[in-house]
């Protein structure tokens, strides 16, 4: 960890910062909140109105703790997505690389078929046999983000197997479990992390445009996808309510990827500067 | 090369045949009875016994499953649950909107991607490349709808630069470029990632220092020899973007009100026509492999190095 720390660039900082900092805003909302993000009231109608730092929507709902609560969201939801898809990609990953043959043969056609889906159109088709709801935005977005972690999971797997210490602990009798969990897991950890990490852009951008299409969670809850989507149809006269959830989404999504980017550096410099 | 085309086309054939089974099931599993929308909340149970098996619900599903195989070799997608024409007739009628986006979308990010890549690389460290860069980041950051939006109002509404609608009246390619632009943008910021960093690579090696020490003017060392060796990764990026063009014309076609295939695909979501999304779903996983296939077949063709190695990869 401190190593990890003092090889931080400039760029990687700042974006750590901003991923902490998007945490705590997250964490502690209800603190930092003006007004109930829920309360709608038609007299306060897209008016910038006194105790409402950024204004009203058009339900009369406060725009700004729309925001606050909007990033709790976006962050559960990327979380339990990225989550979700991982622990897929892993038993898949891990058993496809490490057993071969035939297995990987079956495991990674199936992974194709997962990759050739368009992936927001499998998301929506997901989350209409599903009905809407926290719990079907993520099953969606697992759906269609495990697969790319279990094919680069597999293909370590699969570098790992025929390590040293691999065939010196299938020597000493170890089983086969035994060895997956032991010796090929936590050398995957370091990929691991920085797929995790940049995957989590990938399920925030996911997360916003589901949102936008009206196919995420419940409207009326504060998501910032959801937010410009019902922005957009007082564009003309209030443009910067489009402008407030969609750089919260950029913004979120930027600092995942820089720092996606500087950990795969830091952790595994072979790849440096490929996606 | 035939073994390789071989064992490509053997591993291409299980996933399409998986592709159509979970583009089934996935129908399958949509709650509510298709005889009932059909013939409408009010009918009889005399009529739905009669309209399910016309369409053959009263089958065992593997059964169905294999009569749904039928139908999709011989090129029928249904029919819209919701216009009664058939999906794939209206795809048709539809995909001219949506290739025409997606040729102008490829076209800006080839030109941007490889442009700003070439200048970052050229410019590595300094502060060109790090605007580059930068700006690549944003760009594969940056929802489509959000920029799609601030285009829309910028440069369509304040500027008036770009007509905002229109796509129907005439044959003008002019409404046609900013919704293009909107969704090249992703795809020229992934564009110009894989450059730089490919062309840096082909930059160090000794070919191109031999190159400089032969005298070779610095323009000539960059696009020939540099130029085009580094382009060779960037075929498999645009392949895959080509394909991850659907999902973004979902999005960009109904913020700019463009008729093509990602509006029709998302009026039918909103209005519940499952044969429709089915049938749209299949096209883009169908199209998404034969493109990987013909990119990775001409790939294999051009660098047999490459190929030696995808086969190895294959035959494990």
């Amino acid at each position: 960890m401190k190593t990890f720390l003092r090889n931080l660039s400039f760029a990687g900082w700042i974006s750590f910062i901003g991923i902490i900092l998007v945490f705590i805003v997250a964490i502690f909302a209800p603190l930092l909140v003006a007004n109930d993000p829920m309360e709608t009231d038609p007299l306060r109608r897209l008016s910038r109105e006194e105790g409402f730092p950024l204004g009203c929507d058009q339900l009369g709902q406060c725009v700004y703790s729309r925001l606050i609560y909007g990033a709790r969201l976006s962050l559960i939801i990327g979380f339990s997505a990225r989550f979700s898809a991982l622990l897929i990609g892993l038993a898949v990953g891990l058993t496809a690389g490490y057993a071969g043959g035939w297995t990987d043969w079956l495991l990674m056609r199936v992974v194709d078929m997962f990759l050739a889906f368009p992936s927001l159109l499998l998301a929506i088709a997901v989350s209409m046999v599903m009905g809407s709801g926290i719990k079907t935005v993520v099953f969606a977005l697992a759906i269609v983000g495990w697969a790319e972690m279990a094919r680069i999971i597999r293909s370590s797997a699969l570098e790992l197997r025929s390590a040293e210490y691999v065939v010196a602990a299938r020597t000493l009798g170890a089983s086969h479990l035994r060895i997956v969990l032991t010796h090929i897991l936590p050398n995957c950890l370091p990929l691991i992390t920085v797929i995790f990490t940049m995957g989590m852009a990938t399920a925030v951008l996911s997360e916003a445009s589901l949102s936008f299409l009206g196919l995420g969670v419940d409207p009326s809850l504060p998501t910032w996808g959801g937010m410009v989507a019902s922005a957009k149809d007082y564009m003309l006269r209030r443009p910067e309510l489009v402008a407030y959830p969609g750089l919260c989404i950029a913004f979120l999504v930027i600092v995942f990827n820089i720092f996606g980017d500087e950990l795969r550096d830091i952790l595994d410099p072979s790849r440096k500067g490929n996606w | 090369m035939l073994e390789f085309t071989l064992r490509r086309l053997s591993a291409t054939i299980p996933v399409l045949l998986g592709i159509l089974l979970i583009a089934f099931i996935v129908l399958y599993l949509i709650p509510g009875d298709p005889a009932q929308t059909v013939a409408g909340p009010r009918a009889d149970a005399e009529t739905l016994a009669r309209i399910a098996e016309e369409m053959g619900l009263d089958q065992p599903l593997h059964k169905r499953f294999i009569s749904y195989l039928e139908r999709v070799f011989q090129g029928n997608l249904g029919d819209s649950v919701v216009s009664g024409k058939p999906v794939i007739e209206s795809v048709i009628e539809k995909l001219p909107y949506t290739l025409k986006l997606a040729a102008f979308a490829m076209t800006f990010s080839i030109i941007f991607g490889i442009l700003a890549g070439i200048i970052s690389a050229i410019t590595q460290g300094r502060w060109l490349d790090r605007v580059c860069t930068f700006f690549s980041v944003a760009g594969i950051s940056v929802p489509v709808f959000l920029s799609g939006l601030v285009f829309l109002y910028v440069f369509g509404v304040k500027l008036r630069w770009f007509p905002t609608s229109g796509f129907a009246a005439d044959n003008s390619l002019m409404p046609f470029i900013l919704p293009a632009f909107t969704l090249g943008i992703r795809s020229a910021a992934f564009l110009a990632r894989i450059v730089r960093s490919s062309m840096i690579e082909v930059l160090n090696q000794d070919f191109i220092r031999t190159a400089r020490a032969k005298g070779l003017s610095p323009a000539r060392i960059l696009f020939k020899h540099g130029l085009t060796n580094a382009l060779i990764p960037v075929i498999t990026v645009i392949g895959l973007d080509l394909s991850s063009y659907l999902n973004g014309s979902v999005i960009v076609e109904t913020i700019f009100d463009l008729p093509g295939i990602g509006r029709f695909a998302m009026d039918a979501i909103l209005q519940r026509d499952y044969p429709v999304i089915q049938g749209i779903v299949l096209l883009g996983a169908v199209v998404f492999i034969m493109v990987n296939l013909v990119v990775d077949l001409l790939y294999a063709w051009i660098n047999p190095k490459i190929r030696d190695e995808m086969l190895g990869k294959l035959a494990r």
